[in-house]
């Protein structure tokens, strides 16, 4: 099944991913292209075979609840394109209307 | 159309886990704090950390499954939900999808109508938000400039609740919540405190004519602060949509936010929380298969849940009901009452009502909790044993237990330093009872003459000349062997 034009530009509206028109007729092929081997696997006869989202058969990997150490405030903040009151600053959340 | 309408409610519960340090990383968890002062690579989403789940969430999360009387998963797993929205440094959520901790349980909530029967959908594991602080315009995210995030709180494990569409008013919606907070208080996992946000309710109401198969548009509630908030958001909201099947127009599918002050709720935008998650397997971690044995272990030390401790106060106390419920609404409360019951050694009814009125009045005047406060159960066990004994009144004890609780001082301590012990000595009160018959020698007539009546004046007399000390019972008797032949 060939992904369109309107699936692609979905697919980058929900990444938050802008596009220019020759990124959108590349990605319209490859994931076309993804698309049609992920076909071919569901394809294939997997009767008795058990769903798995991982390669390797480790379970349970846990921690103890104890507590370790933090970033200091400015090493967490150094990265952030604006502060204010210790805090990250970000552009209003809602758009107009 | 009928006149008739039926509501249905089914509610999402999300209860953050009293654990020491975060779901995936070992920051600790804590309420408020200076902004930004309990991150790491993990709980910031920084690119290359490694998330590792918390045992202990874990634990917790089955424990709650348990009390609620859900199957415990053999093999469970983290998705990831994936939306944009500054409070999630990740841009995903791991949360749980379609493999939960825990499915299909119930819990038999108390209403004034009997016990009514909630299912319990699933309870699954997930981790907290940051927050945001809208900043410009009047302080709300519609009008703001810009928000200021705090990632203090992200990464708390989180548990979310999701009851069936069992409830069918305002009045159950609430109770429900208060039953699960109970429970939830009881298990030891959570803070439960609703206006800190770490018990938060969402509401599913809709509303249809009765006998029509369709259920209505599901309309989703949100912000309900208090279990007293989750009753008047959804009377209000019950109503609202009542009254627009009656003018024959169709509720609509939306969220709406419910304002505290003005008891309304009112329709979020919808543009931008119209999200479409994709959901995926979370790679970084692996299956969870929490076997038997461990199941088995959390069932056994599970503590005594609330339904089980009111039948238990109902039976061993003799109490009635209003006291059981005011008396079990928490653990601490009811260890409170039984620790004071076991130091008095009496009728454990004395110790509720001292306990449900005056101290209650006083902590709700105070705005402090039982376990704050500065009377013990001995402390009152042995104000209590000093009204049986005769030795100050009702009325004085009431003073006294005022003067515990500002003061923690022990009842006995506060007796002697003001003076109050009721003098019940006959030999003592024999001069009172002279001067008061003397000073009224009409009133001493109209006794001799049987109108025992009067005898409530000349005791009352008796007490001026005493300053109120004077034990009322033997002041009346010394007066009837004195005037009545």
């Amino acid at each position: 099944m060939p992904i369109d034009r309107a699936a692609v530009d979905h697919v980058a509206r929900l990444a938050r991913i802008a596009l220019t028109e020759e990124e959108r007729e590349r990605m319209q092929a490859e994931l076309s292209v993804i698309l049609a081997h992920a076909e071919r696997i569901a394809a294939l006869d997997l009767d008795g075979v058990e769903p798995s989202a991982h390669a390797i058969e480790l379970t349970d990997v846990m921690r103890p609840d104890e507590v370790g150490e933090c970033l200091s405030r400015d090493e967490a903040l150094a990265n952030a394109p604006a502060v204010e009151d210790g805090r990250f600053a970000v552009p209003r959340i809602i758009e107009d209307a | 159309m009928s006149d008739a309408f039926e509501t249905t409610i089914g509610l999402e519960i999300h209860v953050e886990l009293a654990t020491a340090s975060k779901m995936f990383c070992s920051c600790p968890v804590a309420f408020g704090g200076e902004p930004n002062t309990r991150t790491c690579p993990v709980c910031l989403g920084l690119p290359g950390a490694l998330p590792v789940p918390n045992r202990k969430a874990v634990e917790y999360t089955i424990r709650i499954g348990l009390a609620l009387n859900c199957r415990i998963a053999e093999r469970a797993g983290f998705h990831r939900k994936n939306y944009f929205y500054p409070d999630m440094p990740k841009n995903y959520q791991i949360s749980q999808y379609d493999e939960p901790l825990c499915v299909r349980g119930h819990v038999d909530v108390p209403t004034e109508d009997g016990v009514l029967r909630v299912g319990i959908t699933r309870v699954h594991l997930e981790e907290d938000t940051g927050k945001s602080v809208h900043v410009g315009g009047s302080g709300r995210i519609a009008d703001s400039d810009r928000s200021l995030e705090d990632f203090n709180r992200a990464g708390t494990p989180l548990v979310e609740i999701v009851s069936e569409p069992d409830i069918h008013s305002a009045e159950q919606a609430r109770a429900f919540v208060s039953e699960l907070r109970a429970i939830l208080a009881s298990l030891g996992v959570s803070d439960v405190r609703m206006e800190e946000g770490s018990l938060r309710v969402d509401a599913n109401v809709s509303v249809r004519p009765v006998g029509e198969g369709e259920h209505g548009a599901k309309v989703e509630v949100k912000n309900m602060n208090s279990i007293r908030s989750v009753g008047r958001a959804l009377q209000y909201e019950e109503a609202r949509q009542r009254d627009a099947l009656r003018r024959g127009e169709m509720p609509t599918q939306e969220t709406r936010h419910f304002d505290e002050r003005t008891g309304r709720t009112s329709a979020m935008r919808t543009k931008e929380f119209a999200f479409d998650y994709r959901y995926f397997p979370e790679p970084d971690l692996v299956p969870l298969t929490p076997s038997r044995a461990w199941v088995e272990e959390i069932a056994a030390r599970l503590p005594e849940l609330p339904a089980a401790r009111r039948a238990r106060f109902a039976a061993d106390y003799a109490l009635p009901a209003a006291d059981v419920a005011v008396l079990t609404a928490s653990p601490e409360v009811a260890r409170w009452f039984e620790e004071a019951v076991a130091a008095y050694g009496g009728e454990p009814k004395r110790i509720a009502n001292w306990v449900t009125g005056d101290l209650f009045g006083l902590l709700n005047d105070a705005g402090v909790e039982l376990t704050e406060a500065k009377v013990t159960p001995a402390g009152l066990a042995a104000l209590v044993r000093l009204v049986d004994a005769g030795r100050i009144s009702g009325k004085q004890a009431k003073g006294v237990l005022q003067a515990m609780f500002d003061s923690g001082a022990e009842p006995e301590a506060i007796v002697a330093e003001r003076g109050l012990e009721q003098v019940s000595d006959e030999a003592a009160l024999q001069g009172a009872v002279d001067e008061a018959i003397a000073a009224n020698p009409d009133a001493a007539d109209k006794v001799r003459a049987g109108n025992l009546n009067t005898i409530g004046f000349l005791v009352g007399q008796v007490m001026r000349r005493t300053g109120g000390r004077a034990d009322p019972r033997v002041v009346n008797e010394l007066l009837r062997r004195k005037l009545v032949p």
